[in-house]
């Protein structure tokens, strides 16, 4: 995968097969510390110790439509490529953490990519499932949740195909402003 | 653009409650690794931007995982109100917006992207 966004994405669509009905996505840039990492921590059915010692093996998976689990190990290596790491833990009935970490400016790290289009595919494709997002760079932050703008919104789905379009709009604002340093809440 | 300009731009948008009976079409994309890396996340903003743009309020649009077809990806299920399901398979954004338009738009669905019985496992 050629955004990291897109292994975020993946991460999170993990957690809604495990039954999360609460995902929070948090992602954070730092110059100073020449750090990028992001984390997607949920409240789904969690994995034993058994199976997480496991899920970096590709050959290793619960799904049964497909022998091959390949998205955990994917983005274990581009960690590791890129100066950092992949930690994930997890206990059953208590949900499961999934956190990345690179190095900034490392060659190697793949862009954020579009983490409005991701956030947003998340919230329009999964009306039942309330989602926390903070976005962080060099201090500055924007955070969004699903609950405030279903309140705000005052709807129940914000995948109807209006609401839905206007919040991407918005998302994609947002981080633009945010990426140029104009957000300063 | 603050929160509060988002409620005024939804504000004024007509209702779109969903007609009784339900919706009159069922949108699934797949969201497994394997839809992911082939490109679903643009496909699903295609399908919504096309819904917005014909104004087609009466349809769900909704995600799956794998449906081991990895190779095929991304696949994009069109289901109608009475349970009959066509899936589409190589999905791109362009395509995408064909289906939208032709199937959920003038219920005539593309054979030419539909993949036959039995080709899912």
């Amino acid at each position: 995968m050629e955004e990291l966004s897109l292994h975020i994405l993946d991460i999170a669509m993990n957690s809604i097969r495990a039954g999360a009905t609460e995902i929070a996505v948090e992602v954070t840039e730092d110059r100073a510390r020449n750090l990028l990492a992001f984390a997607v921590r949920d409240n789904g059915c969690g994995m034993t110790e058994e199976q997480l010692a496991q899920i970096h093996d590709p050959f290793f998976t619960t799904r049964d439509t497909r022998r091959v689990g390949l998205g955990i190990p994917l983005l274990k290596q581009t960690a590791e490529q890129a100066g950092g790491g992949l930690a994930v833990t997890s206990s059953p009935g208590q949900g499961t953490a999934v956190e990345a970490r690179f190095e900034l400016d490392h060659v190697d790290r793949p862009p954020l990519g579009d983490i409005a289009a991701t956030v947003w595919t998340l919230v329009v494709t999964n009306a039942d499932v309330e989602f926390e997002y903070r976005h962080t760079i060099d201090g500055a932050c924007f955070e969004v949740g699903t609950a405030e703008l279903k309140q705000t919104l005052a709807t129940r789905s914000l995948g109807k195909p209006r609401v839905a379009g206007a919040l991407l709009k918005y998302l994609r604002e947002r981080e633009r402003r945010l990426a140029e340093g104009r957000d300063a809440s | 653009m603050k929160l509060e300009d988002l409620r005024k731009m939804v504000e004024k948008m007509p209702g779109e409650e969903l007609p009784e009976g339900g919706a009159r079409y069922t949108v699934v994309v797949g969201m497994g690794t394997c839809g992911i890396a082939a490109g679903a996340r643009e496909v699903l903003a295609a399908i919504i931007d096309e819904l917005e743009g014909l104004g087609i309020t009466d349809v769900i649009v909704t995600q799956c995982g794998c449906r081991g077809l990895c190779e095929r990806e991304p696949l994009v299920a069109v289901t109608a109100a009475d349970g009959e399901e066509l899936v589409y398979a190589d999905m791109t954004p362009e395509r995408a917006r064909e289906v939208v338009a032709s199937h959920v738009g003038r219920d005539e669905p593309v054979g030419a992207y539909t993949l036959d019985a039995g080709e899912l496992p």
